[in-house]
């Protein structure tokens, strides 16, 4: 089990390694679909420098970044992460971004969502796991559901884009029940 | 609507700035009472001497003017000037038009006699009229029902609850998130 607390079936959390891979994540922000699906900031391009003072320096104890890289050939794909606001409350925040659209639709993103829950709950004790998702992505909404996230509520007309309002989705996943949806260990 | 109508004055108290110095006291006080710092954030119960409240405040203030994306107010009473409460407008998203709505009395003796609901039409006008936001948000948990109906009777409708995100006193509890719409608010006034 701990040996497989990194990886899915398909991708795997690793290093957010800066002198690794900070090109191709400023590269990933040329798409401005990208940066508009990633979050509410409004989309711009980023340089490399940018990139590399996101990640660099000592973690926060709050935050797991990770970059995530395709089983097969270790491919850098895309990067997610689980945050908390605090300790006590055990609910993190969950974010995720594929940056190369021929890796859209694929399912990495699923399982890289199932890998992030399962190490929120199996290695940070959480009670439970949020999101927030756009009104404009329901593709990403189709992923979240597939992975156990149930929808908790819309911030109404939140976002502003492309001359229309759109509602925010914020959907939740409990521990104990993702705990029912796995197989029970063996023996 | 009429410009010379004060964006600040209530009939009973007032919108206006933090001094400081002599407020950061005051809400040292009230941060030894756990209500109070439930209903102000999701943070653990911390008590604060005066000095830590006034670094605080100037980190924040620091923060307004940098970033233009807060706006703080303090809450006091008309007739003798007295501190009150705190507001605040905060996590403006210029692009989006949304701001996120904070408002809480310090002392318990204080709730209770309307000034809450002064202060919070106040900063309606002032975040749909002034920062011409489309929407207002506010979060408010489940183990304060007395906040929940204060929103909703001015209008906030619950739009997410995520379940059992809070954990106080032993307990989980749902945490709401209200909205109110611009258009919704001017349909009431």
């Amino acid at each position: 089990m701990t040996q497989e607390l990194l990886r899915g079936e398909r991708v795997r959390l690793a290093a957010p390694d800066p002198d690794q891979g900070a090109e191709q994540v400023a590269g990933w922000h040329r798409d401005s679909e990208y940066s508009r699906l990633l979050d509410s900031d409004p989309a711009r391009p980023v340089g490399v420098r940018e990139v590399t003072d996101w990640l660099g320096g000592e973690p926060k104890p709050t935050s797991f970044n990770f970059w995530i890289r395709t089983l097969a050939d270790d491919r850098l794909i895309g990067f997610g992460g689980l945050w908390l606001h605090h300790w006590t409350h055990r609910d993190a925040w969950l974010g995720i971004g594929i940056g190369e659209r021929a890796d859209w639709g694929q399912g990495y993103g699923t399982d890289a969502v199932r890998v992030l829950v399962r190490f929120g709950f199996l290695e940070l004790g959480l009670h439970r796991v949020s999101l927030s998702v756009f009104g404009y992505n329901p593709r990403a909404q189709r992923a979240y559901a597939k992975a156990g996230f149930v929808a908790e509520g819309r911030i109404r007309q939140l976002l502003a884009r492309d001359g229309q309002r759109w509602d925010e989705v914020v959907m939740g996943i409990l521990y104990a029940d993702w705990l029912r949806t796995q197989a029970p260990a063996p023996g | 609507m009429d410009i010379g109508v004060s964006l600040y004055e209530g009939e009973r108290t007032r919108l206006g700035g933090i001094d400081l110095d002599k407020d950061a006291a005051v809400i040292a006080r009230w941060t030894q009472d756990p209500v109070y710092l439930h209903r102000t954030g999701a943070e653990p119960v911390r008590p604060l001497a005066a000095g830590q409240v006034k670094k605080k405040l100037e980190a924040q203030a620091k923060e307004a003017q940098e970033g233009r994306r807060r706006f703080d107010f303090a809450l006091r009473l008309k007739d003798d000037g007295r501190l009150i409460g705190l507001a605040a407008l905060e996590g403006v998203e210029w692009s989006h038009g949304n701001a996120w709505l904070r408002l809480a009395l310090g002392e318990p003796a204080d709730r209770g006699h309307g000034y809450g609901g002064e202060a919070l039409r106040l900063l309606l006008r002032y975040g749909f009229y002034e920062l011409n936001l489309f929407r207002l948000t506010a979060e408010c948990g489940q183990d304060n029902p007395g906040g929940l109906r204060f929103l909703e009777r001015h209008g906030f409708t619950r739009e997410v609850c995520r379940r059992q995100a809070l954990y106080r006193a032993g307990q989980r509890w749902d945490d709401y998130c209200l909205g109110l719409l611009r258009a919704e608010w001017e349909a009431r006034s």
